[in-house]
């Protein structure tokens, strides 16, 4: 069992505050829009750890944080 | 019931409880204060909610409140008073709220005087907020219709979910007169709505602006064609015809008498709704009429518009249509009849 | 899968918010604590003017929208008819502090049962970034365009010192912020307290949260961050001014 964060990235305004945020560095700028026109961040699933602070500081509600 | 002796905005006041008000939200002014102080002592007797605001603005904010949570609410102030809520009355008509705004007139522009007065008639009618809302208008001539008026106000307010203003004056609030104060009431059917914090039932309101825009219009035309009421008085073959509401109608009333025995054929008309207006009582007059005279106790005369449109709506005929505009406090019975004599001899001129 | 966090079911849709704005964070801030309280299906948002009234379609629990600056009056009247219900209002600086801050000090003033949540982004972002009372010293906005001059225009406004200092009766008062996740966690605390202080009947609430405008701040939501911990945490410190109980 172990935790990880989930995307919506059709929710993603691509303000980057996750990016700055994650303390693994598991959540990167990307390129790929969404159908609002927003690049949508990049979520790395292996060097994610679940702790949620992706989550904490998402003003869109993206990220959900769920055991796998 | 056993009639007692009291003075109209006590007696107001009481109607109000009688008529299952919840809570109430007031600020003092004169000459409306004896409301907001009858409520002060008996709404915590009723176990009921009455808070005094720090103004008048907040006061029907807060009616607003109780009023989207399904409660009887009411307010009551005077001119000055009733401007600062107008901003609220557009708010609550947006969410189609019913709530009771009593308001003793009194006279004048800005502080204005003490003085009794009919000066509110123009905002009351036309809205006094912005965009587009009526309130229901109640125009009572006595403390018992006071009373009756307000303790029927929620059950009109609910039943088409718009406000309903009670159109009292300085010296209604301030007399006292025999009054029957009736029997404790409820709603009789739940309202079916109303915020529960539960984000299943809320206001019920509209859910887009066009069928918001359809509702209303649709009520409105209903309020216009169900409301009509008014009390035609000697109209039938009558010359003359008063128009007044409130204490300018008693003493109208005290003046057709006075003229129909000296063979004067005086007529009026009375309406106990000022919106919507009675056009309905236009049409019971003598098609013969030579003249409707509007008696009012303001400085420009108001109704007289109303008056006008009514006329012409009801008659091919352009019938002239006169005011007398008596300032402040009510005019009396002589001075009444003087201006009556004054449009006979045509040194009157007319208004429309 | 097992969902540990989630935003609250309530809000059913993106908030239609900037990007980077403190608001949505702000909201589901309130939202897991109403959950975590148990008023999820008995509580209602009271809305101010502004950019609040975005909430109008975020979520799908019970919300009222107020006219500018009435919401703590509005409020009030519900209070005194839902006494077991949670309320509490939702509204921006502006609304609450300058056109609203008679409705906010006087529902202070008479320790009324209800919690004020005001987002504090030191301009009027609905309108496009005008001055407002909490606007910082040199602060440039649509109606200080050469920077806010405070011998001229006043100083910023500190709503939670005004009330704590002067209403000491009332039951709790505090500011947080939202610019990073400590601070968001911290915040969550706070608003949590001032909401269980009305549950719990001990009065008056309100809770300043510090947010960022990015757009009318003319900033990337990243930069907006830094000039926020660098300005506005200076000028208004985040902490709790009236403690529970105290």
């Amino acid at each position: 069992m172990s935790k990880k964060a989930i995307m919506n990235g059709e929710w993603c305004k691509s303000c980057q505050y996750c990016v700055k945020a994650c303390p693994q560095s598991a959540i990167s700028r990307g390129s790929a829009l969404n159908k609002a026109g927003y690049e949508v961040v990049v979520l790395d699933s292996e060097a994610c750890v679940g702790c949620g602070i992706c989550y904490t500081v998402c003003p869109d509600y993206v990220y959900t944080i769920a055991e796998e | 019931m056993a009639k007692e002796l009291m003075k109209g905005n006590v007696a107001a006041a009481e109607a109000a409880i009688r008529a299952g008000m919840d809570f109430f939200a007031g600020y003092p002014i004169t000459p409306s204060t004896e409301v907001l102080e009858h409520l002060a002592l008996r709404m915590p007797q009723e176990n009921r909610e009455m808070i005094q605001g720090e103004n008048e603005i907040a006061s029907m904010n807060m009616v607003i409140g109780a009023a989207a949570c399904g409660a009887r609410a009411m307010t009551a102030s005077s001119g000055p008073g009733i401007s600062l809520k107008a901003e609220a009355f557009s708010y609550a008509a947006r969410s189609e709220l019913p709530y009771v705004c009593l308001n003793v007139q009194r006279w004048g522009v800005g502080l204005g005087r003490l003085d009794s007065g009919q000066s509110d008639y123009m905002r009351e009618t036309k809205g006094g907020g912005h965009g587009d809302y009526h309130h229901i208008v109640y125009s009572p001539s006595t403390i018992q219709e006071l009373v009756d008026d307000i303790y029927e106000a929620w059950d009109v307010s609910e039943k088409y979910r718009c406000g309903v203003v009670v159109l009292s004056e300085g010296f209604l609030g301030q007399m006292m007169e025999s009054v029957e104060i009736p029997p404790y009431k409820k709603r009789e059917k739940p309202l079916g709505w109303g915020i529960d914090g539960s984000g299943k039932i809320g206001t019920r309101q509209s859910p887009d602006t066009d069928t918001l825009v359809a509702r209303l219009r649709e009520r409105t035309a209903l309020i216009q064609s169900q409301m009509q009421r008014y009390e035609n008085y000697q109209v039938e073959d009558a010359e003359y015809v008063f128009v007044a509401f409130g204490l300018p109608a008693r003493v109208c009333r005290d003046a057709v008498d006075t003229l129909r025995a000296k063979g004067e054929k005086a007529g009026l008309i009375r309406p106990r709704l000022v919106w919507p207006y009675p056009v309905q009582a236009f049409k019971e007059v003598n098609p013969q009429v030579k003249g409707f005279i509007s008696i009012e106790s303001n400085d420009l005369g108001q109704m007289v518009e109303d008056v006008a449109l009514a006329s012409r709506v009801t008659s091919d005929k352009r019938v002239p249509v006169y005011c007398y505009a008596h300032s402040m406090g009510t005019p009396g019975v002589k001075m009444v009849m003087g201006k009556y004599m004054e449009v006979k001899n045509g040194s009157m001129k007319e208004v429309f | 899968m097992n969902v540990i966090k989630q935003a609250p079911e309530i809000m059913y849709k993106n908030n239609q918010f900037c990007a980077g704005c403190g608001h949505g964070i702000t909201y589901r801030l309130i939202q897991e604590a109403v959950e975590e309280l148990g008023y999820k299906d008995n509580h209602i948002t009271v809305l101010g003017v502004g950019c609040s009234c975005n909430l109008n379609t975020l979520t799908k629990g019970d919300k009222f929208q107020c006219a500018h600056g009435r919401a703590a009056a509005v409020a009030t009247g519900m209070k005194h008819t839902k006494k077991d219900t949670l309320i509490f209002t939702y509204q921006g600086d502006g609304d609450a502090g300058v056109i609203g801050i008679a409705e906010t000090l006087n529902a202070a003033y008479r320790n009324e049962k209800i919690t004020v949540i005001t987002v504090n982004n030191s301009n009027f972002g609905m309108t496009g970034g005008q001055m407002s009372w909490t606007t910082l010293p040199e602060q440039i906005t649509t109606t200080t365009p050469l920077g806010r001059d405070c011998a001229q225009k006043g100083y910023p406004f500190h709503l939670p010192e005004m009330i704590a200092s002067q209403f000491t009766h009332v039951a709790y008062v505090a500011r947080g912020a939202v610019n990073d996740s400590k601070n968001i966690r911290q915040l969550k605390k706070m608003i949590k307290n001032g909401l269980e202080a009305q549950v719990k009947e001990e009065g008056y609430s309100l809770i300043e949260v510090l947010a960022p405008c990015p757009t009318n701040w003319n900033l990337s939501p990243l930069q907006s961050l830094e000039w926020l911990e660098e300005n506005m945490l200076k000028e208004y410190p985040i902490g709790e001014f009236k403690k529970r109980g105290v």
